[in-house]
């Protein structure tokens, strides 16, 4: 079977992005739901449950209300970026969702259609790309609102962004050395059931990449301002942070676009390390693109819909732990934040390339053969990465207490001190010998 | 409580940020998938209230339907801020009633003298505290409204408690 081409191929394609834009929409809105559902249940409550069945028709609710809102423009903002930056907030984070395969291609009469809205070749590098530009939406919020607190909102999201973003950035860099392409389908080809011949591992990148995983989670709540790495909007201290002066549909569409980016961030772990659309131990959604355009295996619009739905539930469920770790862990401090990024997570996530291309090349030479084998020796590799990781290095040197940080400032001070008792003492022994030998005399 | 103080060890600042971390989410976990909900859904379930609660006023009445209230004057005397209206009344067979009576409801502040110092036991509290108008002068109920009242009146002393001599 060949691809669709021609003009049925941009028919299929404009269908395909409406239709995924209609869903990750209606994802957002449904996410915004559950994430107050999740909230209340962690916290002994019932949540949103007045409006429709289990109170589902809250979205709507509140939609409605943000539409009705008075729509309110700060004296000292400025127009056009003021505006401009709702919508550099959502953008983002919705036309990352173009890259993301959601299922197995499906057959049709004329070609068989990939279920990725923009199969790029330059895959993981449009990715990292375009989640760089999230940070323009908060900086340019926070700048052009004409409010102290948005300001120091804005300033702290682009500082932390652009902190987490290199860590991002080489989280991924292991996926590549092993799938030896950055397009995102070869990497989901990847992780599917073990069959003879080459490109497939037999298993989620997440056991064999246990640690850029876990990096890539983290370093994801990061970019996507989530707790812990909620600084940006720190309403004790800054009000409402960046999208302080926005309100009616202005302030909901940054709320959009952070969802918006949530979601995404969940599809990209998911396609990363949840072996995307793959059903597990089974080897008939084993479909994929040959360098000549032709289908390797059998599409069928039942596989189609069947890993529509595990995708589905994948993402779910990572975007469900967001939210687990939203309502448990409490934001970190400046400089805790600023100190796990730079001097952790950047040095952390180089040493771990270094040991998995070194790994890599070791299995490579040693004849190991791509497989279900070499697999579970990188996942070896990894969980003594791990343990290290829990037992050593992480000894208060990731995230200190304030305690750590008051031991350190007493010590200085008292370095200080003992070095001004010794100034003075040398002092006084100077000025011995006479009353009229001072310093300012002489 | 008895004096029991529990002293909660504070992580070191050597602790495993990851480890602790890891802990919480285990916490949270448990209250996730735990049905138990604090909340109430107050429209539809309401409180279990005390019989000694201090609401809303009723007035007791015969069987006839008239107020036991003889205007006798003792509530309004009482009252340490001044919500009770009387005006007393004598009818044809020499009977004292109350022409006019009249509790503002936004001044009460239900300290129960009323009910305690009332000798023929016709002014009450109530176990009842829902009662929402749409306007201030709604607030003052006349005699009429506090005779049509049917919520519970409240015990003033707890029957396992006698009052001493």
């Amino acid at each position: 079977m060949t691809q669709i081409s021609g003009g049925a191929f941009f028919v299929a394609t404009v269908v395909k992005a409406i239709v995924f834009f209609t869903l990750l929409i209606l994802c957002v809105a449904l996410a915004t739901y559950v994430e107050r559902r999740l909230a209340a249940f962690i916290q002994d409550r019932s949540g949103p449950n007045r409006v429709g069945p289990v109170g589902l028709l809250q979205v709507v609710a509140d939609g409605l209300k943000n539409l009705l809102k008075e729509e309110t423009w700060p004296t000292a903002a400025m127009r056009g970026f003021f505006l401009l930056a709702p919508a550099m907030a959502i953008i983002p984070g919705t036309i990352l969702f173009a890259i993301i395969p959601f299922a197995t291609p499906a057959p049709t009469r004329w070609g068989y259609v990939e279920m990725i809205v923009a199969n790029v070749p330059i895959g993981v590098l449009y990715v990292l790309a375009i989640a760089s530009l999230g940070v323009y939406g908060v900086v340019m919020a926070g700048w052009s609102s004409g409010s102290k607190y948005a300001l120091l909102g804005g300033l702290r999201g682009s500082a932390q962004m652009v902190s987490y973003e290199v860590g991002l950035a080489l989280s991924l860099v292991p996926i590549i050395i092993l799938a030896g392409d950055v397009r995102v389908p070869e990497i989901i080809s990847l992780q599917q059931p073990y069959v003879e011949g080459p490109g497939t591992l037999g298993v989620w990148l997440l056991f064999p990449l246990l640690i850029g995983a876990f990096l890539f989670y983290v370093t994801g709540l990061a970019e996507t301002n989530r707790l812990p790495f909620d600084l940006p909007e720190a309403e004790h201290e800054l009000v409402g942070g960046y999208h302080t002066e926005y309100s009616s549909m202005k302030f909901s569409a940054f709320m959009l676009g952070e969802y918006a980016h949530l979601l995404t961030t969940a599809a990209l772990v998911t396609v990363f390390f949840l072996g995307g659309w793959d059903i597990p131990f089974w080897d008939g959604d084993n479909i994929r693109v040959a360098a000549d355009g032709t289908l390797i295996g059998e599409p069928a619009w039942w596989k189609t819909l069947l890993t529509l739905l595990a995708f589905t539930v994948k993402a779910g469920l990572v975007m469900a732990s967001f939210m687990w770790v939203r309502w448990t862990l409490p934001r970190f401090r400046y400089d805790q934040l600023m100190d796990l990024g730079w001097k952790f997570i950047l040095e952390f996530v180089t040493v771990y390339i270094i040991v998995i291309a070194a790994a890599v090349y070791i299995f490579d030479r040693s004849g190991l053969e791509f497989g279900p084998t070499y697999a579970a020796a990188l996942t070896g590799v990894n969980v003594v990465v791990g343990i290290l990781l829990l037992f050593v290095l992480d000894r208060g040197r990731l995230v200190h207490g304030a305690s750590r940080q008051t031991e350190r400032e007493a010590r200085a001070r008292m370095l200080e001190n003992r070095k001004r008792e010794r100034e003075r003492a040398l002092a006084s022994a100077l000025a011995a010998p006479g009353d009229d030998t001072y310093e300012g005399a002489g | 409580m008895a004096g029991e103080v529990k002293v909660v060890q504070r992580p070191g600042p050597e602790g495993s940020y990851l480890r602790a971390a890891a802990k919480g989410l285990g916490v949270t976990l448990k209250h996730l998938v735990r049905p138990y909900k604090v909340t109430q859904q107050y429209p539809d379930e309401k409180w279990e209230l005390a019989p000694r609660l201090r609401g809303t006023h009723r007035m007791a009445v015969h069987e006839d339907g008239r107020a036991k209230c003889v205007g006798c004057g003792l509530c309004p005397t009482v009252c340490p801020v001044n919500c009770i209206k009387l005006i007393p009344a004598e009818d044809e067979n020499g009977e004292r009633y109350a022409a006019v009576y009249e509790i503002d409801e936004f001044r009460c502040i239900f300290c129960g003298f009323c009910q305690e110092v009332c000798p023929v036991e016709a002014i009450h509290l109530g176990v009842h505290y829902e009662n929402a108008e749409y306007s201030r002068e709604r607030w003052v109920y006349d005699l009429e409204r506090l005779t049509e009242m049917e919520h519970p009146v409240t015990e003033l002393w707890d029957p396992a408690d006698p009052p001493s001599e």
